[in-house]
């Protein structure tokens, strides 16, 4: 990159406040997809996605529009979807399955599942051209690198960098928390994907999820409103569905939240965890504790729920949920428009009683009629329209900050609230965008 | 479920009318952001459901965009109507309309009227339109005289499409 970008770049970000053109401006969002997402390792889906030879599902890697086909065994492919002879997409649904070959509706050229060229109509016409001679050319393009862990496909556009397990480093917790909490130490995606898209800048999101001050102030509504109706059925009923609490827990005061902690990772990832208020016990809770002590033994069992996650943001494309099997994959569109992909998981062999307790999670926080995000979104709209103003250059992240313990690239802070996952992500973002390589 | 109609066709006139007047109303009270009086036309067991996508046979162990008793329907109408639901500071408004009603038959089991209808949703939101088209499907019970919903069940062509937004009250 030219001197004169990178000190650009340098220069919209200090420790302590980012300059709001890394959200206003368009050419930083075309840098950031070059740079970041057509580099870095992005969420493809989950390997149950694609669960039969031939099966494939679309999705979007910064630019490029990709396809993850399942092969003929384990093996999954991620391809460009785009036909070599004329440029035809060749998967046209969001998902299916492609038959004995994916085949191109324009000319009918057919392609093996991996991408490699099977036939094409009348053969004889290419004679002594120079597809014959380098028919191996011809081929669905594959990404540079596609790796799995624990089931979560990521790929990569880029051949170098490192694996994805280094990658991931500690962030990996967010897939061990989900599988763990199988006894057979694996998840299936519930086959429903709810998009929607968010008028903002794709870092709102990624800053939002671990905003512990947020919840409280954001979702006030729903909390209030949740916790007057709980309370009323408790009164009536003498107990409450659990799933009230899901809502009613955003009137968690700001000093509880604070009692969490949080950490930033190198690469950007970043995590929210800790323990706030009592492990439940209810009956449901403690035959999945049993089933789990029967798989793993109670000291592994302990282990894995004593983990305390809340919510793992793997930079720059997903947050998990691990507690709720809930994962929601960011797709930028331009600089004020982001899709979002919304995901639930099953912990294959857990009682049906703990996936019915996470749907309600889904339906009722991550589904399109949330009443939660409705606010969060309309927070990021408002914020990507004061950052396009010149009502001010900078955006604070002045919360905790001085107090991070900062070794081996990690940052540590035992305040819920401090404002060390953005100063964690622009730190990312910075080596992201100024790598001269 | 066509195996549990007992009369398929030959629904009286003044069952179609009341029908008709009643589905018109429920659209009305919506338009007209009279959420309790919405909600009070359901049947104290009553369900709102929109499923992701038609081929969903039941709510029950299943993702849903929209799955509410009048509790969490309670739940929304008090959170849009708290001074600090911030979604709401934006001006919006909705108008539907609701054609092609069917009146299928009756329930051999619970003797709920069965009815099909179509509609069509324009929502504005600050300066931004969006539509929302599909099918209701009503289960009518009379209480005292009046019809009640016993469940409602929406099918949006758009279910799962990209939402621009969200949506933050029933369709
Ligand atoms: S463009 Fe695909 S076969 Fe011609
Ligand atoms: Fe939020």
């Amino acid at each position: 990159m030219p001197r004169d970008a990178e000190s650009d770049i340098r220069s919209l970000v200090e420790p302590d406040r980012v300059h709001r053109r890394a959200y206003s401006d368009p050419d930083i969002f075309e840098r950031e997809i070059a740079q970041i997402f057509e580099k870095t390792w992005i969420y493809a889906g989950h390997e149950t996605q694609v669960p039969n030879p031939g099966d494939y599902w679309q999705f979007q890697i910064g630019r490029q529009p990709l396809v993850m086909v399942r092969g003929n065994g384990d093996e999954i492919h991620v391809l460009y979807n785009r036909c070599p002879h004329r440029g035809v997409q060749v998967c046209g649904s969001r998902h299916g399955n492609g038959g004995d070959a994916l085949t191109c509706p324009y000319h009918a050229w057919r392609f093996h599942y991996d991408g490699s060229l099977e036939s094409v109509p009348l053969e004889a016409g290419y004679r002594d051209t120079r597809f014959a001679a380098n028919k191996g050319d011809f081929g669905m393009k594959r990404v540079a690198r596609v790796q799995r862990y624990r089931g979560f496909v990521f790929a990569s556009l880029d051949p170098r960098g490192p694996d994805l397990v280094e990658w991931l480093g500690e962030a990996r917790v967010a897939f061990d928390d989900i599988c763990d909490r199988s006894p057979v130490g694996r998840v299936e995606v519930v086959p429903n994907c709810f998009r929607v898209i968010q008028r903002s800048n794709w870092k709102f999101f990624m800053e939002n999820q671990l905003d512990a001050v947020h919840p409280s102030v954001t979702h006030m509504s729903t909390g209030y409103a949740a916790a007057e109706v709980e309370r009323k059925l408790k009164r009536e009923t003498g107990s409450q569905p659990l799933h009230y609490h899901y809502l009613s827990a955003f009137t968690t005061p700001f000093e509880k939240w604070d009692q969490l902690e949080t950490a930033g990772y190198p690469y950007g990832h970043t995590t929210l965890g800790g323990y706030m208020g009592l492990r439940p016990s209810d009956p449901d809770t403690l035959a999945h504790e049993k089933i789990l002590a029967q798989a793993y033994g109670e000291q592994r069992k302990e282990e894995i729920l004593g983990r305390n996650i809340h919510h793992v943001l793997i930079y720059p494309s997903i947050s998990v949920q691990s507690p709720l099997q809930q994962l929601r994959a960011i797709r930028p569109i331009s600089h004020n428009r982001t899709l979002s992909e919304i995901w639930h998981f099953r912990l294959v062999g857990a009682p049906e009683a703990i996936y019915r307790r996470s749907l309600w999670y889904y339906n009722l926080v991550n589904s399109p009629a949330t009443m939660i995000n409705a606010d969060d979104l309309e927070n990021w709209q408002r914020g990507q329209f004061g950052l396009s103003s010149d009502g001010g250059d900078w955006v604070s992240f002045h919360r905790d900050y001085g107090r991070d313990t900062d070794a081996n690239g990690e940052l540590h802070s035992t305040n819920g609230c401090s404002e060390l996952p953005m100063r964690a992500q622009f730190r990312a973002w910075v080596n992201y965008l100024t790598a001269t390589e | 479920m066509a195996e549990h109609i007992t009369a398929a066709s030959g629904a009286d006139l003044a069952t179609y009318h009341d029908v008709s007047q009643f589905l018109f109303q429920q659209s009305h009270l919506l338009d007209s952001k009279r959420w309790q009086d919405y909600i009070d036309l359901f049947t104290e067991d009553g369900l709102y459901w929109m499923p992701p996508a038609p081929h969903y046979t039941t709510w029950d162990g299943t993702p849903s965009i929209f799955i509410e008793d009048r509790d969490l329907m309670t739940v929304r109408m008090k959170r849009v109507s708290h001074p600090n639901a911030w979604s709401q500071q934006a001006e919006w408004a909705t108008n539907h309309v609701v054609s092609n009603i069917v009146i299928q038959g009756t329930d051999a089991g619970s003797g709920d009227l069965l009815v099909q209808s179509r509609f069509h949703m324009l929502e504005v939101r600050r300066d931004d339109v969006r539509h929302f088209a599909g099918t209701y499907q009503h289960r009518l019970r009379k209480l005292d005289g009046h019809w009640r919903i016993a469940s409602q069940r929406v099918d949006m062509v758009n279910a799962q499409a990209a939402y621009e937004y969200v949506l933050q009250i029933w369709v």
